[in-house]
């Protein structure tokens, strides 16, 4: 028959105990540095609109979701490199003889400046709405632009 | 006054399923306001980034099921650099009582904004009885 002693380990002393610390230290780093490491997530301002910011090497793409939004209740403004985007969500009432079995969609006002990582050409910027997503294009400015180098 | 109020961002509410799910991806509750009228129920459901290609209202033995796919929109040669929202699919399930005329059912998609009318059937709208003094 075995006996198993889960807690007493015979080459358990201070010295591996110190180790023990030190190994679950970098673990908790490696954790950590992986969660760095990914893009920043969720409500990461804690602003309305929440926004979803792209790029490629021409453009900037930032990008929100307003359901039920009309271009003419959205201001957008630009500025330098910071973009600003505010506006109104109205619902409309539906009369005066409903009742309301559930309400969970909101309305209000919103208003988010958002910087932006690097220059961009704020006159060629451009703004759709389709399907309730805002698109803001921003072109990057020339001199931020990645120019491809050929070797000689 | 309420209508003024400032927005308040609100992270999509993932959907826990009792059944896994067969195809990957997260799966979100779209926020719905539902309200009545005499002659119909009214439901409008805010699904932003759903075509009407990828819509599907499904209605089977007095369940509603609205499923939506979240069309993609990034471009293959973007990258993210800040990630607040993430997309999936749409999913909410109503059940719905006798009263309602599942061959009159009318949905309508704007900017983002499901609205499904439901009416009532016409037995079950209420009329007023006029009592005769006898």
């Amino acid at each position: 028959m075995i006996f198993r002693r889960p807690f007493y380990n015979p080459t358990w002393d201070f010295r591996s105990a110190f180790e023990e610390l030190e190994r679950m230290r970098r673990q908790m780093d490696e954790v950590f540095g992986e969660l760095e490491r990914r893009p920043q997530r969720l409500l990461g301002a804690g602003v309305f609109p929440l926004i979803n910011l792209t790029e490629d090497n021409n453009n900037y793409y930032v990008r929100a979701e307003l359901p039920g939004m009309k271009p003419e209740d959205i201001n957008i403004s630009a500025t330098g490199n910071s973009l600003s985007i505010s506006g109104q969500r109205n619902i409309p009432s539906e009369g005066e003889d409903v009742r309301y079995h559930r309400r969970e969609r909101s309305a209000g006002t919103f208003s988010r400046v958002l910087a932006l990582p690097g220059e961009v050409d704020v006159d060629k910027a451009e703004a759709s709405q389709m399907n309730g997503i805002l698109t803001v294009v921003i072109p990057k400015a020339e001199a931020a632009k990645p120019k491809q180098i050929t070797i000689r | 006054m309420a209508e003024t109020k400032e927005l308040q961002p609100r992270e999509k509410q993932e959907l826990s399923t009792p059944a896994e799910q067969t195809r990957p991806g997260l799966v979100f509750t779209p926020a719905v306001d539902i309200f009545e009228t005499e002659k119909q129920i009214t439901l409008l459901a805010d699904i932003p980034g759903v075509t009407l290609e990828n819509l599907n209202i499904d209605l089977r033995e007095d369940v509603l099921t609205l499923t939506g796919d979240i069309t993609p929109f990034e471009e293959a040669d973007e990258e993210d650099i800040l990630v607040e929202y993430e997309i999936g699919r749409y999913f909410r399930q109503f059940s719905l009582s006798e009263v309602i005329d599942k061959d009159r059912i009318d949905a309508q998609l704007t900017d983002g904004v499901l609205r499904l009318t439901l009416p009532k059937v016409e037995k079950a709208t209420p009329r007023s009885i006029k009592i005769k003094a006898g």
